[in-house]
């Protein structure tokens, strides 16, 4: 302290690391994971091969271990909190912002059938056939019921970030995108209430367990899920609503969504809710309104900054992922590993044959043998079951060290194999693949002529499905929402007024390219 | 009521309507119990009013495009229950194993396009566009961008330069839609 310091002398160099030091190594930490991208898109050779998940995650192991010999990882980088407060939401707030809202809707049926019956009977499963072996003696431990769900909860539940991280980079075709990715957003909620419901109920005990604790289990599933919903589309509405007067203040429109959305994820957690379905559906609901009020600049500023936040968060995830490996807490339990690996694999194949054959006796597009088997294989596990298993507190639970080992393991096992296996086999498999597509002037008129048509037979043939129900949200919509949200409403198409727009303005850059000279 | 008209329906004119339209016997008297419901003056063919008395029907912007599609199936002012099932048969799904006539691809696109032709020369001119455009889009667009809306998407399509979209046009502007899909929906059996 100054107390102790030399007054009398004016130091012209000082040096005072502790004062800068934790954002100094936040600092080096994102700037690391960055470099670390720019080499592997300047190896292409490298990157066909692995998945860029995988890399990072090595590239945090050789860090790790650079630390761990300088012994100086007193203060791991990957914390539940880190993790849930600051690097998930980019992530989620990017993917529900782009989410294609049609194919979304569309889908909805299937996605939440393997979002919530999914998860559920992955988690019952699995942590039923670990306590089943656990009571044989092959883990050689003690392995209470309880803390098997617990820990079944956390692992069975599919990862959006590694997810995203797959399969963008393999461009499968649209549904299969949407159902497996879908599935990996919304079963958050079922997830969130399966953990701390066995999270508490292993508090409790086993012996202090009544009905109506599972009652009640059951009951704020609906709440978690369902309110998390409406905070997040509250907010998303209050958007759309803020951004109606900021026409005369173009530049803090970008700051409105990203905070706004922001909160209504924190809204969500403070309650318990799931913040990963509210900061989903914010996005989903703001786009339709912003994208109409805000300028063309603040657009792509938002664009970008949410790419470039997704896309950041989600390398250091991984890094971080690597980095947090190395250490000497591990408890390596063979058959528990493999058995869990095992059972994660068996169980997600078997709920995918039995939940698509549920499904396809409601799709029009049926689900297909490949399809299925991709969808099972894109199962990935990441690091929301990692920063869930940190959070397990090893007074209550004695098995966790074995937990948290044993989730890596899972987590390298399937971003790795399947990561690294699900490319070609894509490819041998012959999928669907997706064609990135602006829509034509045509496509537009025509395929809402297309709409309107099938709204129209659907009437007439008095069933009310996808179409009939989008009807009328859009007419809705229009009448009541749209005139308080936007600022300049125009018309009951904005679709079609916004694909000419956009194509009228490519035309003039094209123009201007060309003729250069003349202006 | 599923029961009363069930009975109506006789077995070789259920046979007569599947070998038509592909639809199952089950699908049938489901959709027959909805013709009978439709139909108020228990005469056995629908009138444009009983299409019309559908409320959302009525507020759709080509509503009264797509019962006329029904009318110019049957030729005059009634429609029996047999047209009504072959304009329906179009938004069948499509089997890959059954390459059945009425809902094919070409089939769905034809009806899209019958929406817009109205003086049925199988060319949609910039007017047709534009009527439709009006229909959809609403009041509160200045006619010159609807205009110019119209005209961007004929210039995009036309291919032979006569300022019209011929079929052969219109298919080919939806080449990369999946219209098999999008017009398509699931008769309950």
């Amino acid at each position: 302290t100054s107390s102790t310091k030399p007054l009398r002398e004016y130091e012209v160099l000082s040096v005072e690391f502790q004062r800068v030091e934790t954002p100094f190594i936040i600092g080096i930490w994102i700037f690391f994971a960055s470099l670390a991208k720019i080499g592997f898109h300047m190896t292409p050779k490298l990157s066909k091969i692995f998945p860029e998940s995988c890399l990072l995650i090595v590239v945090g192991v050789v860090v790790g271990v650079l630390l761990f010999q300088a012994d100086s990882v007193h203060v791991s980088p990957l914390t539940p909190d880190t993790f849930f407060l600051y690097m998930l939401p980019p992530i989620i707030l990017d993917a529900g912002y782009f989410m294609p809202n049609r194919l979304f809707f569309d889908h909805l049926g299937t996605i939440l059938l393997f979002a919530v019956l999914g998860t559920i009977f992955n988690t019952l499963s699995i942590g039923a056939s670990l306590w089943v072996l656990g009571k044989s003696g092959l883990f050689r431990c003690e392995t209470p019921l309880l803390d098997m769900f617990l820990f079944s909860a956390l692992i069975s539940a599919v990862d959006p970030v590694a997810v995203l991280a797959v399969f963008e980079e393999i461009h499968v075709n649209e549904i299969l995108y949407i159902v497996v990715f879908g599935e990996s957003l919304l079963n958050d909620a079922v997830t969130v209430v399966l953990y701390h419901m066995f999270e508490t109920y292993s508090e409790m005990g086993p012996s202090r367990i009544t009905y109506t604790d599972i009652l009640s289990g059951l009951a704020s599933f609906v709440v978690v899920a369902i309110g998390g919903t409406i905070i997040g589309v509250i907010w998303g509405f209050a958007t759309g609503f803020v951004t109606r007067f900021t026409d005369e203040v173009r530049v803090i429109e970008p700051i409105f969504i990203f905070v706004m959305a922001y909160l209504a994820y924190l809204n969500a957690e403070i309650f318990h809710m799931s913040g990963i379905l509210a900061i989903t559906f914010c996005g989903i609901t703001m786009k339709n309104y912003v994208e109409a009020n805000i300028s063309h600049k603040s657009h792509t500023t938002v664009k970008y900054t949410m790419k470039m936040l997704s896309s950041s968060s989600e390398t250091i995830i991984f890094m971080f992922l690597g980095v947090a490996t190395v250490n000497n807490a591990h408890v390596w339990n063979t058959w528990f590993v493999l058995m869990t690996i095992f059972f994660c694999s068996v169980y997600r194949i078997i709920g995918v044959i039995v939940l698509t054959a549920l499904a396809n006796q409601f799709r029009l597009h049926k689900l297909d043998k490949v399809e299925k088997f991709v969808m099972s294989y894109g199962g990935l596990r990441g690091a929301v079951a990692f920063a869930l298993v940190l959070l397990i507190d090893p007074k209550h639970v004695p098995l966790q060290p074995m937990f948290v080992t044993t989730t890596i393991a899972v987590i390298y096992f399937t971003v790795f194999i399947q990561g690294i296996t699900i490319k070609p086999l894509v490819k041998i498999l012959n999928v669907k693949r997706a064609e990135k597509r602006k829509p034509t002037m045509n496509e537009r008129i025509h395929e809402r002529i297309m709409d309107h048509i099938m709204a129209g037979i659907e009437d007439i043939v008095g069933k009310h499905g996808n179409y009939h129900v989008r009807d009328k949200f859009k007419r809705f919509d229009n009448k009541f929402i749209r005139p308080f949200l936007v600022r300049d409403h125009r018309g009951a198409e904005p679709k079609i007024l916004e694909t000419y727009s956009k194509l009228a303005m490519k035309d003039a850059l094209d123009y201007i390219r060309r003729n250069a000279s003349t202006i | 009521m599923g029961n009363r008209s069930s009975l109506l329906l006789r077995e070789e004119e259920i046979a007569q309507i599947q070998e038509a339209t592909g639809f199952t016997p089950n699908q049938i008297e489901r959709l027959y119990s909805r013709f009978t419901s439709l139909d108020r003056g228990d005469c056995g063919t629908l009138s444009r009013e009983d299409f019309l008395r559908i409320p959302e029907l009525a507020i759709n912007p080509l509503g009264e495009r797509i019962v006329n599609a029904f009318f110019e199936e049957s030729g005059n002012d009634r429609v029996n229950f047999l047209q009504f099932m072959q304009v329906l048969a179009h938004f069948r799904p499509v089997k890959k194993n059954n390459p059945n006539r009425l809902n094919s691809r070409q089939e769905k696109l034809k009806f899209a396009f019958k929406m817009y032709d109205l003086d049925n020369d199988d060319l949609i001119s910039k007017d047709e566009l534009l009527a439709i455009l009006h229909m959809m889009v609403g009041a509160n667009i200045s006619e010159e961008q609807l205009t110019s809306i119209a005209e961007r998407t004929i210039v995009e399509a036309d291919e032979n330069g006569d300022g019209m979209i011929s079929f052969e046009e219109f298919c080919k502007a939806l080449e990369r839609t999946d219209v098999e899909q999008k017009m398509s929906i699931r008769f309950l059996s």
